[in-house]
């Protein structure tokens, strides 16, 4: 992330010519199982079908309303569980259905943050028991090594070095969130898939992470996808954004593209509908309200998942599903009528929503 | 300087709805005495909505509950609070229970803990408009069929007879600004009504409030860390940090000419849609301080980066919310002079937001 100009053009780290990583039609359906004979009656479509790449150097946002799947493709990423069909391709390699075991080297490559801060640290261990755990787990370093080398590590994420030995519950939110970043940082992953990694935090601490990270991104050229429901945190740290609804990928572009010229309706409706921090515009803002509730992912939508409470929708949309097609440079929808696309005549496409 | 005392009572309707005066809401633990609220004032009329704005710990859910009477045995609860005529903190507790659900309602944040999972949605309705009106089971239950129409529940007839899981969280919260309105309350509290919910329908439940507001007049308090809820709601907002008001002024005042640095940082330290991105948000340094030990003088000191041009003020006397000048409904509690103030929001803050 270098200038807000040239989001889309990542900055180029290691082998150049392949992407990161590169999803290639990711399932997870979770089984229902109903009786004495856990006869499988039908599955939780939560992630149905997902197919894009990470770039190197690059930070891809993924967002979505809950129950969108956007948790569970952060799982399938790590490999925390195992995707139903697909493949996930980390440096050229099909990690897709690796062992525990296959996977265990591959895990100082790929680290994870957590959501909330409280309960992803182990109260009973030390912040240096837990920030040196990969270390002594991978055996990178020799045991006398490991304490400078966490003391380095909590100086990097801004926490005094001193206090090795405190336990979780003596550090305030923001400074428990930083420990997730220090032990996620531990062995220099190549990738981080953080999972609403500020959400937790209050408005003021949230700025204190979300800068600390793109230092620690620009120092260590690390490739994040961060998944979060704030958008306008999204549109911060991003350079490219996902838009899932319903276990699938709506549309993926790049951050201005995305944010200014919106081309699904779900899009569209998502960022109309975030609260703008100024009162002047309270009475004349735009607001598209959908109708209904999200579709349960067990039995959604036939044709375009969206078409149940999309405004612009047609009798093809519950027929055909439409395809994730490219409708404009590095911006690819998945849309029979999609709005702002060059091609299009339409001429709601010019009022987007005040947003600068 | 041209500060002068603050004078909380507004002389247009004689005294009114809404008025705080000096609340102060403390908790002795085995640590030592944790002052969630110390010293706050404010007044609101009916149909305004105020916003309070401030960090989980800043005692702005804490002020609230002691409006309602809900802080439980515990706390030491000092001040005065009138409601429409009455005096609630000296008040029989049986006195402002009456009060509670009749005139004064709640809406919290997590609809899922806040709702008994025993009982049908309808049935928790129900309970709370049969005690203050004298009416049939029938009646009341119509009454309830009616509220979760108008709160927005499709087919209410056959919905007040589900339990609260069988609800998406936008339902629920739906749900319980429909209890909360059962009896027609005049001061609706909402306490992070929409934090736990997606964007799409955080925008439904504002719309709502909103539109129950204009409706029944009522006067509403909006409990928010979200500036962007603020903007969209309240008339008035009020800054609270460590268990006091740091600045209360009208939200057009708030946004473009803020006074105080706690509120300079919460507006640069987010990220904002509707302006250009920046290349680094500007966060607010340091922690919420413990409120067991608040640093001497303004307890914002620690984190203040105007605290050196005090002359040391910031770290002995604690600063008084005192109004920016004669005849404004601008207030602010901090040792910089309005000059100074003026200078640094102008200069400093407001090019980089």
């Amino acid at each position: 992330m270098t200038t807000s100009d040239t989001s889309s053009v990542a900055p180029d780290f290691g082998t150049p010519s392949t992407p990161l990583l590169d999803v290639i039609g990711l399932e997870k359906h979770f089984p229902i199982v109903k009786g004495l004979l856990r006869r499988q009656t039908g599955a939780v479509k939560a992630v149905d079908g997902l197919d894009f790449t990470v770039r190197r150097g690059e930070t891809l946002g993924l967002v979505g309303e809950s129950g969108c799947g956007k948790t569970t493709t952060g799982r399938l990423l790590t490999r925390l569980i195992e995707p139903t069909a697909g493949a996930i391709e980390f440096d050229g390699r099909d990690i897709s259905h690796l062992s525990v075991g296959q996977m265990r080297p591959l895990r100082r490559d790929i680290q994870m943050i957590f959501q909330d801060p409280y309960s992803s640290l182990n109260p009973r261990h030390t912040v240096g028991g837990i920030v040196g755990a990969p270390f002594r787990l991978h055996k990178t370093l020799p045991s006398a090594q490991v304490k400078p080398a966490v003391q380095e590590l909590l100086k990097l994420v801004g926490l005094n070095p001193e206090h090795y030995n405190r336990y979780p519950h003596e550090f305030s939110g923001g400074q428990r969130q930083r420990i997730g970043v220090a032990r996620a940082l531990a062995l220099r992953p190549k990738l981080v898939i953080a999972d609403e990694p500020v959400s937790a935090l209050d408005v003021s601490v949230q700025a204190q992470v979300i800068n600390l990270l793109e230092d620690l991104q620009q120092e260590f050229s690390l490739t994040y996808v961060v998944i979060a429901h704030d958008l306008s945190v999204v549109r911060h740290i991003a350079d490219r954004v996902a838009v899932m609804y319903l276990g699938k990928i709506v549309e993926i572009a790049d951050r201005n593209g995305l944010y200014e010229r919106p081309m699904h309706p779900y899009t569209h409706a998502l960022l109309s509908a975030v609260p703008v921090p100024d009162p002047d515009r309270r009475e004349n803002r735009e607001r598209i309200r959908l109708r209904g509730e999200t579709p349960s992912p067990i039995n959604p939508p036939s044709g375009c998942r969206f078409h149940t409470r999309c405004w612009k929708a047609q009798e093809i949309c519950s027929v055909q599903e439409p395809p994730l097609a490219e409708l404009a440079p590095d911006h690819r929808v998945a849309c029979h009528f999609p709005e702002n696309a060059p091609s299009s005549e339409n001429p709601s496409s010019e009022k987007v929503l005040g947003l600068a | 300087m041209t500060d002068v005392e603050i004078n909380p009572t507004r002389s247009r309707t004689g005294l009114p709805f809404l008025e705080v005066k000096d609340l102060k809401i403390h908790f002795p633990t085995d640590d030592g005495l944790v002052k969630s609220v110390d010293g706050l004032s404010f007044a609101l009329e009916r149909g305004k909505t105020l916003g309070i704005v401030g960090e989980s710990g800043s005692g702005k859910s804490v002020s609230s509950l002691g409006i309602m009477g809900l802080n439980g045995p515990s706390a030491r609860t000092s001040g005065e609070i009138w409601l429409d005529g009455d005096e609630l903190v000296s008040a029989e507790p049986d006195f402002v229970r009456r009060l509670r659900g009749q005139k004064m309602a709640m809406i919290f944040q997590d609809p899922l803990s806040s709702m008994h999972p025993y009982y049908k949605v309808g049935a928790q309705i129900v309970e709370a408009y049969r005690l203050y009106n004298n009416v049939t089971k029938k009646q009341a239950r119509q009454h309830a069929i009616d509220l979760l129409g108008r709160v927005g529940i499709p087919e209410p007839a056959s919905r007040v007879d589900a339990y609260p899981h069988q609800f998406s969280g936008g339902m629920r919260q739906r749900a319980m600004i429909a209890m909360a309105l059962a009896c027609d309350p005049e001061l609706l509290i909402a306490d992070e009504p929409t934090t736990a919910l997606d964007v799409t329908v955080q925008a439904e439940i504002l719309d709502l409030i909103r539109d129950l507001q204009r409706e029944f007049g009522s006067a509403v308090i909006m409990i928010t860390h979200d500036l962007g809820v603020i903007a969209e709601l309240a008339d008035d907002v009020l800054v609270m940090y460590a268990g006091k008001a740091v600045e209360h002024a009208s939200v057009q005042d708030i946004f473009r000419r803020p006074e105080h640095p706690y509120t300079w940082g919460l507006l640069s330290s987010m990220p904002r849609m509707d302006r250009e991105r920046q290349e680094r948000l500007i966060p607010v340094t340091g922690t919420p301080p413990s409120l067991i030990n608040l640093p001497p003088g303004c307890s914002f000191n620690p984190r203040c980066p105007y605290c050196k041009l005090t002359d040391g003020r910031a770290l002995t006397e604690v600063p008084e919310l005192l109004q920016i000048g004669p005849g404004q409904a601008h207030s602010v509690a901090c040792h910089l002079t309005g000059a100074q103030r003026k200078q640094i929001w102008t200069e400093e803050v407001e090019p980089k937001l």
